[in-house]
């Protein structure tokens, strides 16, 4: 008996190995740089196929008409070199924190994200919030009910609302909110003449309330109510439709079940058990989520007149401004496959198996 | 239940083609058809030309003018009959387009594995780090104003989805042990390929291809809105409803348009939703985890 368990241990088949956390989030890390430097890679390229000519437009008339003045002006912006010199040359200024000069707005497309993004961030902030409590909530609600008339209608519902073009729910938000009723603003982040709030965060309400300003806290908040209720309807529908799947997986569980044969009120069952367990799978829609908020930017933004990133993407995609293109694209591609990489990586973290693949 | 309900649910169950089941997938179906009709026989329904200014500008919806008219007098009723001209085959078209492209990156993909699959998956990777919206206006834009390089940009953007779904699928039929066996029994690759992988990934692609169909139209007629597709004084939904939130004092100019890509919009996805849950649900479900 004493010499059997080193037998048994060399012949026992070996699971398969699961790979350390660290392990896990190195390869996970190096395949995000990866993709960034593709993603870098591509916003240039397309950046090249823009047909525009930057000597025309940097030039005066005359200096263009002088060969001297456009070979030194090529020279100095290195457009006599080679493609991947450029390429080298734009990655350089990148790392350096440089993406180049808008011709639009004639500031640092750095400079010029630093302005905008905020204005995007405060409406995502609470459009996503809204939706991710009202779309969970009709989530949990649907996989209680399932197969019930409630879940029927929530179904409809949820598809309805994927299947409305943003941009036509803001027009008719905006007609009934502000032209009939006039309860909500139109347009912009404060009313006409009101100068922001000193700038922390560039979130106006957050700012507002550090300045110890409540009445422009509630004005912000005011005209935010209308761009963010329209930008949430796509994703109220999206978490519902995830939430009641991600319920459905786990309401069936044994502990579910031991937990309502203990007696626990439904409420707790519902919270602690279910919700909890569902959650995380909910989270891995959060990178979609984005996507989505951005997607209804661009639309809505140009709709509520909201100076943000998708209104400055439009602006620079209509005007062929190549330095703002390559710019904002970077910028939100990398942002986005961030999440989906902080996404990966929790759920990696809570679930081994995930490690595997 | 009693034995009798049961059966007579059975009974039905065996009659009717799974999809006509689901009251979702009938109406999906129904709406769909009404809006081919409408796009095919455009110049018998509507009422006058989508392009001719008809009486005085900006009217509310009368008999007369049932959409009321827009803000240079022509007919909205009108001019949303013949959009069903412009969204309805352009995005056909062009989930077909990349439908095929995609379904042939992934096979290949699938078929050869090793490094021609890691070379295909990197360049899905890498157009799914982009949200939609972000690319399509950006190659849209490259491209110059205009339909069809709309259309071009949104084939860019959607192929990928094909790709993973049918290379996901290739590699696990290709391993499945029918597929084996049939190899073993003597099988050539392509008659494997044929009679047993080609039926296993046309239903996900269809779905897939369904679903998308609500998602191009949506696409299309926002690069239009943004003015990126559809140029005036083409009657296109996305750049009508545009023309709306210009003059959104006169509520039906932009209203009924964006109302129509609501319907055709909602009939792809109740289709779409329908089809998912009939084919194999969980091929379509394991292929979209691997999105």
């Amino acid at each position: 008996m004493t010499t059997a368990p080193v037998a048994v241990e060399v012949e026992r088949p070996r699971p398969p190995r699961v790979p350390g956390v660290a392990r896990f989030v190195a390869r996970r890390l190096a395949a995000l740089v990866l993709l960034s430097l593709g993603i870098t890679a591509i916003a240039f390229v397309l950046t090249q196929l823009v047909p525009s000519n930057a000597v025309a437009t940097n030039l005066g008339e005359q200096a263009a008409g002088d060969p001297a003045a456009v070979a030194a002006f090529k020279h100095h912006y290195a457009l006599d070199r080679p493609l991947w010199t450029r390429y080298a040359l734009y990655l350089d200024h990148l790392v350096h924190g440089d993406l180049g000069q808008s011709t639009l707005t004639h500031d640092a497309v750095t400079h010029d994200l630093g302005t905008f993004i905020p204005a995007t961030a405060e409406l995502a902030l609470y459009s996503v919030l809204f939706a991710a409590v009202v779309g969970i909530g009709f989530g949990v609600i649907a996989a209680l009910r399932r197969n019930r008339p409630t879940d029927h209608v929530l179904r409809v519902a949820s598809l309805a609302g994927i299947s409305m073009p943003t941009f036509w729910i803001a027009l008719v938000a905006l007609y009934v909110g502000f032209y009939k009723l006039g309860w909500f603003p139109g347009a912009e982040r404060l009313d006409p003449g009101i100068s922001a709030p000193p700038s922390v965060t560039g979130l106006y309400t957050i700012d507002a309330l550090i300045a110890g300003k409540f009445g422009l806290f509630v004005q912000a908040l005011h005209h935010l109510v209308l761009p963010a209720l329209v930008l949430a309807a796509f994703n109220v529908s999206l978490l519902t439709r995830f939430t009641r799947s991600a319920v459905l997986e786990v309401i069936g569980n044994d502990y579910v079940r031991a937990a309502r044969a203990k007696g626990l009120p439904e409420r707790v069952v519902v919270l602690r058990y279910i919700l909890r367990a569902a959650l995380p799978s909910v989270v891995t829609v959060l990178g979609l989520v984005f996507a989505n908020v951005l997607t209804g930017a661009v639309l809505v933004e140009k709709i509520f007149s909201w100076p943000g990133i998708g209104q400055y993407a439009y602006e620079a995609a209509v005007n062929l401004d190549v330095p703002a293109i390559a710019g904002v694209s970077i910028f939100v591609a990398v942002v986005y496959v961030t999440i989906n990489f902080v996404v990966d990586v929790l759920y990696g973290v809570i679930d081994p198996r995930i490690r595997i693949t | 239940m009693s034995e009798l309900a049961l059966g007579l649910q059975r009974a039905r169950r065996l009659r009717l083609p799974a999809a006509w089941r689901q009251p979702l997938a009938i109406a999906g179906g129904v709406i769909a058809a009404i809006w081919i009709v409408i796009a095919i026989f455009a110049p018998l329904i509507a009422p006058s030309n989508p392009l001719a200014l008809v009486t005085g500008t900006a009217q509310g919806p009368s008999l007369h003018h049932l959409f009321g008219t827009d803000e240079l007098g022509r007919d909205v009723f009108s001019r949303v009959i013949y959009g069903s001209r412009v969204s309805l085959p352009i995005a056909l078209m062009l989930v077909a387009l990349a439908a095929t492209t995609g379904s042939i990156v992934g096979a290949v993909a699938g078929y050869f594995r090793g490094v021609v699959d890691g070379v295909l998956m990197r360049a899905t990777d890498l157009v799914f780090a982009f949200p939609p919206i972000i690319l399509a206006m950006v190659v849209a834009a490259v491209l110059g104003r205009g339909l069809v390089n709309a259309a071009l940009a949104i084939v860019v953007v959607a192929w990928p989805s094909y790709a993973r779904v049918v290379r996901g699928l290739v590699l696990s039929v290709g391993d499945s042990e029918y597929v084996q066996s049939a190899r073993l029994l003597g099988a050539t690759s392509r008659r494997a390929l044929v009679r047993d992988v080609l039926p296993n990934v046309a239903g996900p692609v269809f779905v897939l291809a369904t679903l998308d169909l609500a998602n191009a139209i949506l696409l299309l007629s926002g690069l239009s809105f943004l003015g990126l597709g559809a140029q005036p004084p083409k009657a296109e939904w996305g750049s009508m409803v545009a023309e709306g939130t210009q003059y959104f004092q006169w509520w039906w100019i932009g209203t009924f348009p964006g109302f129509a890509i609501f319907t055709v919009v909602l009939a792809f996805n109740f289709l779409g939703d329908s089809l998912r849950d009939v084919f194999d649900p969980r091929t379509v479900r394991r292929a979209e985890e691997e999105l």
